[in-house]
């Protein structure tokens, strides 16, 4: 496989529910290692996008490749190759950590060395030995995280989906988590993540903002405040959907 | 002034698992009273008992002079609950699910209507839409409608801006301001931060614990930290090197800057030709004016979340 710097390409995506157009051609490219922050309005086809993204969903027309894989002809390659969390669902919480780690590393198709090797990494990086044997729900959150995002990579994809990864979550673990995908980042991981925390987008590489299924703005963070003339990326946001007319 | 809702030494354990820990609060009628706090703080917990709905396991929680185990009956027709997760009639119509409401109740909608007008409106246009497939938006503003139709005096609001976007929940708080002016006192919650200034008065909650009380000019004042701005061209590395400062305290991210928390002796030109030398370019430190979240921070910070 020929290893390409666009982890992501995606060219005039669309998807369509009957007469509804819910991702209405989408162009943009994520570079290897960046972490590209992508948000939306309610409704505005995040999720969609998403899911077609992640292969689990087929487009209606355009195209994308994701880790050089077509999503509409290879989307078990395209599953293979990426990781997925969210704050709704990451870990079964009636299963112990290590319970967790080799159910979810066997789901990614990794062998018993493989396990091992990665699950002996994991526990040392996160600093979890002593943990192993703890059930899930009786971790702090600040922990259920970390292993979240740890599970969600632990085949060493191209690039990691994070599905508004600290909704509820308290400030100073919801600041900790950030610090991992900066670190995931620096080793050269590529971050997709949704977030309605507008902080969170001032850590982002680049941001890209739908509306009503389409792209309205895309740009790093400090080019999108100098082009709108504001402070924040609170109100970039508010500036770029306040003209939205759907709602889910 | 009179209290609205008073709860005295309240805990409630599942389990082991200390749920609410000894909570003690007031809230005065007409106040529009937030509860802030993560995931797993206590939030729903608290609401659940204030609705009569959980029963406390000691200590007493009261709501315009009604006890919330003793005169349960009689306080429910006083409050409107809006529970966290959506919980009207999905395969039911918006009108069904308002008549649904209003019958419970023994109420009629022409009654209520003016105090539902300003939220329901924008639901007439599809009266016969199933509330399953409105939009999460649109099933607020129904949940809030079918919560206000007995005209209660009090409404509390468990996290009702959960996972929407920062543009309707700019609209839901804009519909909170006008109920408060028809003298309903509201209790809200919620885990963003930066709505603590939309209350009069909040309580900051953390595992199962009131943190501080009062309006959220007064807390903010109350930080007394020594609070500092940070940019730099690598953020990343910048936050790394201040953390290790002798003089620095704490460090962390805050939108696009980060937030330094001086000891006594820092020296912000010192620290920036420091950081210089170490490689660092395009650096800037400057005075920061603290918020809610810094507060937070400054109140969790020893403890394992």
């Amino acid at each position: 496989m020929k290893k390409c710097d666009k982890v992501i390409s995606v060219k005039d995506l669309t998807k369509k529910f009957g007469n509804f157009t819910a991702v209405d051609h989408i162009t943009f490219d994520v570079q290897k290692g960046e972490i590209f922050g992508f948000l939306g309005a309610n409704g505005a086809g995040k999720t969609t996008a998403m899911k077609m993204l992640c292969g689990l969903s087929r487009p209606s027309s355009g195209s994308a490749t994701v880790a050089n894989y077509d999503i509409s002809t290879q989307g078990e390659e395209v599953k293979r190759h990426i990781g997925y969390m969210s704050q709704k669902f990451s870990l079964y919480e009636g299963l112990r950590v290590d319970e967790n780690i080799k159910l979810f590393s066997t789901i990614y198709g990794m062998t018993d060395d493989m396990i091992k090797s990665a699950s002996d990494r994991l526990y040392k990086s996160l600093n979890m030995e002593g943990m192993k044997k703890t059930l899930v729900k009786d971790l702090p959150v600040g922990w259920k995280q970390k292993l979240a995002f740890a599970v969600s990579t632990i085949h060493n994809p191209e690039v990691v989906f994070l599905d508004e990864p600290t909704g509820g979550v308290d400030p100073v673990t919801r600041r900790k988590f950030w610090e991992l995908i900066y670190k995931a980042s620096e080793e050269g991981m590529t971050v997709f993540v949704t977030t309605h925390y507008l902080d969170e987008a001032e850590y982002c590489n680049r941001v890209s903002i739908m509306v009503d299924g389409k792209i309205s703005a895309l740009d790093s963070p400090k080019a999108l405040k100098e082009k709108f003339n504001v402070a924040t990326m609170d109100e970039v946001f508010r500036i770029v959907a306040k003209d939205a007319i759907r709602e889910d | 002034m009179d209290c609205a809702v008073k709860i005295d030494n309240l805990s409630k354990l599942y389990g082991k698992k200390e749920a609410l820990s000894n909570i003690d609060l007031k809230v005065e009628k007409g106040e529009m009273f937030g509860i802030i706090g993560p995931d797993g703080a206590g939030k729903s917990t608290l609401y659940k008992i204030m609705a009569t709905l959980l029963l406390p396991d000691s200590g007493k929680a009261s709501i315009f002079g009604l006890d919330t185990v003793r005169d349960y009956r009689k306080l429910r027709e006083k409050i409107g609950y809006m529970p966290e997760r959506f919980s009207l009639y999905q395969d039911l119509t918006v009108a069904e699910n308002l008549n649904f409401f209003a019958s419970l109740f023994g109420v009629k909608i022409k009654d209520s209507y003016d105090l539902i007008a300003p939220v329901f409106s924008q639901l007439e246009k599809f009266p016969n839409r199933k509330a399953g497939a409105l939009s999460g938006g649109m099933k607020q503003k129904l949940a809030l409608s079918c919560a206000l139709i007995h005209r209660p005096a009090i409404l509390l609001l468990d996290e009702p801006t959960t996972g929407v976007d920062a543009i309707s929940r700019n609209e839901f708080w804009e519909m909170l301001s006008k109920l408060r002016e028809r003298d309903i006192t509201i209790l809200v919650s919620t885990s963003y931060m930066d709505e603590a200034n939309r209350c009069e008065r909040i309580a900051m909650i953390n595992k199962g614990r009131i943190l501080e009380v009062g309006t959220p000019q007064n807390l903010v004042s109350r930080i007394g930290e020594n609070l500092f701005n940070a940019v730099g061209e690598n953020m990343f590395r910048l936050l790394s090197e201040l953390r290790v400062m002798p003089e620095i305290e704490d460090c962390y991210t805050f939108g696009s800057t980060l937030h330094i928390v001086a000891k006594k002796g820092f020296n912000p030109a010192r620290a920036k030709l420091e950081l210089e030398e170490k490689g660092l370019k395009g650096i800037s430190i400057y005075p920061a004016k603290g918020d809610i979240e810094d507060l937070f921070i400054k109140l969790t910070r020893n403890e394992e979340m």
